[in-house]
């Protein structure tokens, strides 16, 4: 028992949710619709009321197990069938599973006399009968406000209607209840003041001579909710409504680096590439390249097994992949394998928050690691400046939230290269820039790196080349007259290039020289040692001549004495 | 005696509530003024047969279904009228 008060303590606090499984719709809600309660939804012709209410029935039937009923008022179970079937669901099917009632109410006025005193009793059998038959959760009337044109007695009817939406709550099924817009009034009958707890307006609204779907809550008692309107969008797999302000700065970064498909472009961002799940915006002027350099981010995306998404808003599938051949790249066998998905759509097919509904369906659907737009600037046509901002706001944070990598392409105008028409470049982390520079009659292409969020970057000008081989980046010069590139840069390569050698040539010649020096040095070291040595005999010889003479004269004495007969030897030589 | 039953009448109610028996007492009365020996009353009580309330379309309660003669006609309400009555059944010229 104390468990039960705890519970329902709990209950008290927060209000219950029933999620309606619609895309978006119950992250607008924080959960969905409030459970147990008649949720209210208007909205003019054609807007999209029973789709949503039959979306929200399925939804429940197939995704979280509860049962429902779909009383209709307007078109028979056949008609809603077949209707909903180009959606996938298959009414017949859950019917005989016993997850869906139907009930077709028709109400003709013609056959009706009115006498005295009734109540709509038969309505509550019919559909208490109908909650029974499948144990329903959900409960969907579209549109009650059908009885007011078969019942003349309004006053027994609104009685009736307040009675019936008791009656509901009192069921605690979760219900839909649709009604048509009407002049001054949310509905044409007024019947919002039945239902106090939760109303949606739906809205489909032409501006600019685009359509654009818009949902809003107006009410939402007990709980949190965007006021805000919301796009959705109705296709082939249902309703799905875009969360579009709901997002917040918070997300979690990465430091995981990627390759911009271009080795020298890696090695200008500090070695490595981007951050994944950065956003990245290349500027250029007309014809500088950006698509290319866009088509090289998504082959690199695909090299690695990643899923990439390609928005292209001026050029065809077809077209993309035949003109990225021209530069040897070929993007077809991506395609085939599922790996990147081009999506080409002219910005003026829709307004702008169906382009930004359309984009994040496609991420949902397809869940790509790395997405391209190419370009952003043509959807300042359908929309103003500020809008396109706004939209890429979203979009950007959008993306970092998924950790996508975006990749955004921009054409800039000559004069005012370093601002974007819709001044979005204060979002991006990084921001690449082409120029066309023209000079001695050609236009060649210039590379700068504009900043790069959180890494080390290259602050060098870069000639970029588009080949039939691909994208490179080479070095440019600076000279005088500026920047040099194309063919003033080859110029430049082959003087440098004539000098060197000239260089190379004037070193061999003094290598030359000095051998011969060298040589010569010794030819005269060895002369001058042969005079020395020439010298050196020549003296021997003069001492060798005064010994032999100083010899022979003294022996010529002896001889001279002993002839004399000198009896002593005391006679003195030289006497 | 073929057009003995040619009024086929239906009286959809709800329980024994006070106007259901206020409609069942006051269709006796009028068929058994104007349509003497030719008639047939069905009663049904949807709180015992709630399917059936689709077949004739019944929202209002009470509800008398003329299902023959065709065309098939409805009156809602508990019959009071006898006026009223008697021209949804067609036994009185519509003015």
């Amino acid at each position: 028992m104390a468990e039960t008060d705890g519970q329902r303590e709990l209950s008290h606090r927060q209000l219950a949710k029933c999620p309606t499984g619609i895309t978006g719709l119950d992250e607008i809600t924080g959960g969905g619709l409030p459970r147990g309660r008649p949720t209210l939804v208007c909205g003019g012709a054609g807007c999209g009321k029973t789709l949503l209410s039959m979306e929200f029935v399925v939804r429940g039937a197939v995704n979280y197990g509860e049962p429902g009923v779909f009383m209709s008022f307007e078109e028979t179970a056949e008609e809603l069938a077949k209707n909903v079937a180009s959606l996938g669901f298959d009414l017949a099917d859950l019917e005989k599973q016993k997850l869906l009632a139907m009930d077709f109410v028709y109400i003709e006025r013609r056959e009706i006399q009115e006498t005295g005193e009734y109540d709509l009793e038969g309505l509550f059998v019919r559909l208490g009968h109908a909650i029974d038959s499948v144990g329903a959760k959900r409960v969907v009337l579209d549109t009650v406000e059908a009885l007011f044109a078969g019942f003349p007695n309004e006053m027994i009817l609104r009685a009736e209607l307040r009675r019936l939406f008791r009656w509901l709550k009192d069921k605690g099924v979760t219900a839909i209840i649709t009604g048509e817009r009407g002049e001054g009034t949310l509905t044409r009958h007024g019947i919002e003041e039945y239902v106090s707890d939760a109303v949606i307006v739906l809205d489909h609204r032409v501006v600019g001579q685009s359509a654009t779907r818009r949902m809003r809550f107006v009410k939402y008692r007990g709980s949190l909710h965007g006021s805000d309107e919301y796009p959705f969008l109705i296709d082939e797999t249902g309703f799905s409504v875009l969360p579009v302000t709901s997002l917040g700065l918070d997300y979690a970064v990465s430091m995981e680096r990627i390759t911009s498909g271009i080795p020298r472009l890696d090695h200008m961002l500090g070695g490595q590439g981007y951050f994944r799940a950065s956003s990245v915006l290349l500027s250029g002027t007309a014809g500088s390249g950006k698509s290319s350099l866009a088509a090289y981010f998504a082959d690199a995306a695909c090299r690695r097994g990643e899923r990439c998404l390609y928005l292209a808003f001026e050029e065809s599938q077809d077209q993309i992949i035949r003109n990225m051949r021209s530069i040897g790249l070929d993007l077809a066998p991506w395609v085939d394998k599922g790996l990147l998905k081009l999506h080409a759509t002219r910005p003026t097919l829709y307004g702008l928050e169906m382009h930004l509904a359309m984009i994040h369906k496609l991420t949902n659907d397809f869940q790509p690691r790395t997405v391209i737009m190419d370009p952003i600037s043509n959807l300042s046509i359908v929309a103003s400046n500020e809008e396109v901002k706004s939209i890429l706001i979203r979009l950007v944070d959008f993306f970092k939230n998924r950790k996508i990598t975006s990749f955004y392409t921009n054409l800039t105008h000559p004069d005012q290269l370093e601002e974007t028409s819709t001044g979005v470049s204060s979002l991006m982390d990084v921001w690449l820039l082409v120029v066309n520079v023209e000079s001695n009659g050609e236009r060649n292409r210039v590379f700068h790196i504009l900043k790069s969020r959180g890494m080390a970057h290259s602050n060098q000008l870069r000639e970029f080349l588009i080949t039939d081989s691909g994208i490179d980046l080479v070095d440019a010069y600076i000279g005088p007259g500026g920047v040099l590139t194309g063919s003033a840069r080859l110029q430049q390569e082959a003087q440098e290039k004539a000098a060197a050698l000239a260089a190379q040539e004037e070193l061999e010649h003094r290598r030359h020289v000095l051998d011969r020096k060298r040589q010569i040095m010794g030819a005269q070291v060895a002369a001058l040692q042969a005079e020395i040595s020439a010298e050196e005999e020549e003296l021997q010889a003069l001492q060798d001549q005064s010994k032999l003479q100083h010899k022979v004269a003294a022996e010529e004495r002896e001889q001279l004495a002993a002839a004399r007969n000198a009896d002593s030897p005391e006679v003195k030589e030289g006497e | 005696m073929p057009n003995e039953k040619d009024y086929e009448l239906r009286l959809y109610v709800a329980g024994m509530t006070p106007k259901c028996l206020a409609a069942f007492a006051n269709l006796k009365k009028i068929c058994e003024e104007h349509l003497e020996g030719r008639y047939s009353i069905q009663i049904i009580d949807l709180l015992e047969n709630p399917k059936l309330a689709q077949g004739d379309q019944i929202l209002a309660i009470p509800t008398l279904v003329r299902k023959l003669p065709e065309p098939v006609r409805k009156i809602i309400g508990d019959l009071s009228n006898t006026e009223k009555v008697l021209v949804g059944l067609d036994l009185r010229e519509r003015i």
